[in-house]
């Protein structure tokens, strides 16, 4: 392909963004589609490097950095925007097409930025883009939840803004590298910033609430954007920048663990969603804080399967709710009978995400936990296991189960429209291809050199590798063999498990630990609502008391005295 | 000829022109005659300053009379900079007053607005161009006594009383200066700044000369409104016509900001103010206090250019922040924030003028639905307003940056935390507008077909300064290397060592 008509890769989408605002009907439709073709067309006539670099304010910027990673995102979010797009095609609002559309091409520019400077700039425009999408259901919950996911994302690029100003500092170059914790002096600091700012976007435990609490109140279609760029985003930029940090293994091992007990309790299936979504990233975090090539070559194939296997579910659940306008899984139920084809699909998504054989979870999870092993994280990898059961419970069962399955909840409704069946029929064949012919896909996108890479090195080592990963495949059978006797168990205990234990146990110590944080946020809340009450007068709409007032001439007069003596009883000694 | 009274041409053509504007009778032919004098400042502005960056500086003797004993008009980098972002200004608010004042004030009196701009450019231009210190005090009241004129045109009668409190503040100020300047004299024998900048080094610490500086001190803080000397400042702008306000907001208060920068580091020499006299400190806390009290104060207002007023407060605060700095950095941050301030708070009264053209009124329920009543207008007000908050590849972006380098440099954690901080209450006050104008529908009762954008006339200046926003955004180069030469000049001709705490 000429070098000469490649253009900046975001820049494909954020037109289709643009034309989407003018255009209307089949042509914007067409014009959707073709988009994230184009993109995808444009990052393979890319050779390997920087293109574009700059000088600004006396910095080196690289807007456009091609490697094996940022590629691999790359194509990722044009396969994931694609599949959004045909998901949204059916709705004429034009807010959640230009929004969905500008934010994917904001995380594409995101991870193609080789400077902290322009990955700062697509960090905000994530946040301030996504947003249209939760305020596109315009209810005012969404409306609510929405400013609270803006507040908490702008944080993280203030945070962000912060760190890369105190390393600009420090080191005088802005390039966007391995930046790690260990440092001397400032530039310590520095990394800690950046280091949250990408922990918030990546829903680190604690300030993880942005996500549970905005994603369910977005718009079937506007969730599925959502739920595929903002965390993968994040997890690129810790891959890019702090691979290998110990502290990072713990981190994702808390985050695959704790949302289990919260996605048990909850009712909105598509918040359950939200949590295993935390959940994933943890097992990719756990990946990247290992920092061995497998392990990392783990984390960044679970994040391409994730966007995969976690869009198809919330597809179906987003098919559920535009058909139902339900989603609370007691709500629900029984809805096989009426939506064959999306209890299918979803099934296949259930199955991936509990990483069955065959199915794509399956072979990026592998990774990351045999990884555990080999570095001699024992503790982690049975944490892991249990992480992996639990998704296996929350999503890969309760979810059909609650929304397909269990009581009839006596709704009687139809099929999707079918570019929604379309949409998740794509991602379901992604996820049975993915995980049936790993090396021809997913792996062969994988940036790390591992030992076991299959297509570059030897024939003969390919073959050892597939034996290798027979081996694993086999240890991990094993472990999954253990399960399907219990099968029907878990399903029987399931019931208990939300009906007894949940309200017994589960609930209180939740809820405990979930006030104590609650009360905090809303003393502090409240003190800022008390400030704001005394001046402002919110049903007149303007300022009242001390601050609605003009001071009198004699008390400004009162000040410049004050002032004038100040200044002269300071100089006089 | 010419090239060699370059210097006093800026102040020269408005201030003959002034009284001639008075003579045309016809609005229309006022207006073409004041736009046209601004611009010629304007384009005498530029060269001086293209001069300055390559030369250094301009010295020209008033009547011949050579320095110190005559008066000594001197353009460096850093005067030459202010100067033609306000001839600039002045030159883009003029074209927008053509439908903006002929709407909003009395026909008979719009030549004596014309006037009193002229007068009030003349003046500002006067205090950037020379280099004395009594002189300066001339120019400052004949901008001030411009300036109480123009506030007190608009129709709604309130601007009266509000021209009044400032009429009083101002002139205390202005005393104050004088009685500083005064005090400098009776020590000195001299008025020339250079003149009296090697005079007060060569005194060490006179208690007259101190007295003499907390006077000035205090007249320049009424000058530029720093908290706690603003309060004339809201009532003013919020009444004030609005070509006016833009004017103002966008020239007056930054043109004070020099006044205090020339008075500490040409005259008294920054050692002394800061190392000496703790003013730095003095001057931090205060800027602190006015960022977040002001932009406080500007989340709770229901009158737009009340909001606008307060935040300039607020955005001078970061000024003051920067000059309280002592580095080269923090200056240079203080400087750069004069020329994009004044591209951004212009461009935001025009728009809101623009509402008060086409709606009566100025209050944030009179923006319900503007967004897609008055598109252009309101794209405008949102990119001023980024530009206010601080959003990348706008203005705003680069000045905040500048400044909290400036911080860091001197490891001043607090500071550089307080300049985010801040950042998010504009994104408060901001955001209310903007919520306004495209979250609110827009009410029924107005009679809808009045409502559209405005003529062409008052959105191309708007326009301009926008464009201008972000293309000062994007490439720096500008901006960053005249600021930084003015820093740089004004900290090298007093040799003083950078403090770092």
């Amino acid at each position: 392909m000429n070098s000469l008509m490649l253009v900046p890769p975001f820049l494909p989408l954020m037109l289709g963004a643009l034309a989407a605002i003018l255009l209307r009907g089949w042509l914007r439709n067409a014009i959707m589609l073709v988009t994230p073709f184009i993109g995808a067309l444009n990052l393979m006539g890319f050779e390997h490097g920087l293109f574009w670099t700059y000088e600004f304010m006396g910095y080196a910027l690289e807007p456009v950095r091609i490697d094996k990673l940022s590629l691999m995102f790359g194509y990722l979010f044009h396969l994931a925007s694609f599949i959004a797009i045909v998901y949204a095609l059916h709705i004429k609002d034009t807010v959640q097409h230009v929004a969905g559309l500008a934010y994917a091409a904001s995380a594409v520019g995101a991870v193609f930025a080789g400077d902290l400077l322009t990955l700062f700039v697509f960090w905000e425009l994530l946040a301030l883009t996504s947003v249209f999408l939760v305020w596109a259901r315009r209810t005012n919950r969404a409306y609510s939840s929405g400013f609270r996911y803006l507040i908490i994302q702008v944080l993280s690029g203030v945070m962000l803004l912060a760190g890369l100003l105190i390393f600009a500092q420090v080191t005088g170059s802005l390039r966007f590298d391995d930046i790690g914790l260990e440092h001397g002096g400032i530039a310590q600091i520095g990394a800690w910033l950046i280091f949250f700012a990408f922990g918030i976007k990546c829903a680190f435990p604690f300030v993880h609430n942005w996500l549970t609490d905005a994603y369910p109140e977005a718009t079937p279609t506007g969730t599925i954007f959502l739920a595929s760029f903002t965390t993968k985003v994040a997890v690129y930029a810790f891959a890019r920048g702090f691979a290998g940090e110990e502290i990072l293994v713990w981190i994702g091992v808390t985050m695959a663990c704790f949302p289990i007990f919260f996605a048990v309790i909850e009712n909105d299936l598509r918040r359950v969603l939200a949590y295993s979504l935390i959940n994933q990233i943890g097992f990719m975090i756990v990946g990247i804080g290992i920092g061995t090539a497998i392990a990392l070559n783990g984390a960044v194939a679970h994040a391409f399967n994730d966007v995969i296997f976690k869009g198809l579910l919330m597809m179906t659940m987003g098919a559920v709710l535009h058909m139902t306008g339900k989603i609370n899984g007691s709500e629900l139920g029984g809805l096989y009978k009426s939506m064959p084809k999306t209890t299918i699909l979803c099934m296949v998504g259930a199955a991936s995400i509990s990483a069955f054989p065959l199915f794509s979870g399956f072979v990026s999870k592998s990774m990351i936990m045999s990884a555990a092993v080999a570095e001699g994280y024992d503790v982690v990898w049975l944490l892991l296991l249990f992480a992996a059961a639990g998704v296996f419970h929350h999503a890969g069962i309760k979810i059909p189960y609650f929304a397909f399955f269990a009581h009839d909840s006596g709704i009687r409704t139809t099929e999707p429209p079918t570019n929604m069946l379309i949409a998740m029929t794509i991602a379901a064949v992604l996820c049975v291809i993915f995980g049936t012919f790993p090396q021809q896909t997913v792996y062969a996108l994988l940036p790390w050199d591992a030992n076991y890479e299959p297509y570059d090195i030897t024939h003969v080592l390919t073959q050892l590798q597939l034996l290798f990963f027979s081996a694993l495949a086999f240890v991990w059978l094993n472990l999954r063999n253990m399960y399907p006797p219990e099968l029907p168990s878990t399903n029987l205990d399931a019931d208990w498990f939300y009906r007894k234990l949940a309200p017994a146990f589960l609930k209180r110590f939740a809820c405990a630990v979930y006030g104590v944080y609650t009360k905090f946020e809303e003393s502090v809340i409240a003190l800022i609502k008390r400030a704001v009450q005394n001046s402002y007068d919110a049903e007149a709409g303007q300022p009242k008391g001390y601050f609605a007032k003009l001071w009198p001439t004699e008390t400004m007069v009162v000040w410049v005295a004050v002032l004038l003596a100040g200044y002269l009883i300071i100089y006089f000694f | 000829m010419l090239e060699q009274h370059l210097v006093a041409l800026p102040i020269i053509l408005p201030l003959i022109a002034a009284p001639i504007a008075l003579l045309f009778g016809r609005t229309i032919l006022t207006w073409a005659f004041a736009t046209l004098i601004s611009a010629g400042a304007c384009f005498a502005a530029f060269s001086l300053l293209i001069a300055a960056l390559s030369e250094g500086v301009l010295s020209y003797a008033v009547g011949g009379w050579p320095p110190p004993w005559g008066i000594e008009l001197r353009v460096d980098a850093a005067n030459a900079f202010v100067l033609f972002a306000v001839t600039a200004l002045s030159t883009l608010v003029l074209l927008y007053s053509k439908a903006s004042a002929s709407h909003e004030i009395d026909p008979d009196k719009q030549a004596l607005f014309y006037t009193a701009h002229l007068l009030c450019l003349a003046g500002l231009s006067g205090i950037l161009v020379t280099g004395d210190a009594f002189n300066l005090f001339v120019f400052l009241e004949i901008s001030s006594l411009a300036t109480y004129t123009l506030v007190s045109l608009a129709s709604d009668k309130r601007c009266l009383t509000a021209a009044f409190r400032y009429l009083i503040m101002g002139t205390i100020g202005a005393t104050f200066i004088l009685i500083g300047v005064g005090l400098l004299y009776m020590k000195t024998g001299t008025l020339n700044m250079l003149d009296l900048s090697a005079r007060i080094a060569a005194l060490e610490a006179s208690r007259t000369v101190n007295t003499g500086l907390a006077f000035i001190m205090v007249g320049v803080s009424i000058k530029l409104a720093l908290f706690p000397l603003h309060m004339w400042l809201p009532g003013a702008y919020t009444y004030a016509p609005s070509a006016v306000s833009a004017f103002l907001a966008s020239t007056a208060t930054k043109v004070a900001v020099y006044v205090m920068i020339r008075f500490i580091f040409t005259i008294f020499g920054a050692e002394h103010v800061f190392a000496e006299m703790g003013m730095d400190f003095i001057l931090m806390v205060l800027a602190v206090v006015a960022i977040f009290k002001c932009s406080y104060v500007a989340c709770v207002q229901s009158n737009v250019k009340t909001v606008l007023a307060h935040s300039s407060l607020a955005q001078i605060g970061y000024m003051v922040l920067g000059i309280s700095l002592v580095s080269v950095t923090g200056l240079m941050a203080g400087l750069i924030h004069i020329f994009n301030h004044a591209l951004m708070k212009g461009a935001l009264f025009m728009a809101v003028g623009a509402v008060f053209y086409r709606l009566g009124s100025v209050n944030i329920e009179a923006f319900r639905g503007l967004g897609k009543r008055m598109p252009l207008t309101m794209a405008a007000f949102t990119i001023a307003g980024l530009s206010i908050i601080g959003v990348p590849l706008t203005v705003g972006f680069v000045s905040k940056w500048y400044l909290i380098t400036g911080a860091l440099e001197q490891n001043n954690w607090l500071i550089a935390g307080l300049v985010l901080a801040g950042s998010l209450l504009a994104v408060v006050y901001i955001g209310r507008v903007l919520e306004a104008a495209y979250f609110k529908e827009f009410p029924a009762s107005h009679d809808s077909k009045d409502v559209k954008e405005v003529p062409l006339s008052m959105l191309i200046p708007m326009w301009v300064l926008v464009i201008a926003n972000i293309y000062f955004g994007i490439d720096t180069s500008f901006t960053t290397e005249a600021a930084t030469s003015a820093a740089q000049w004004l900290f090298q001709n007093n040799q003083v060592l950078e403090l770092t705490p």
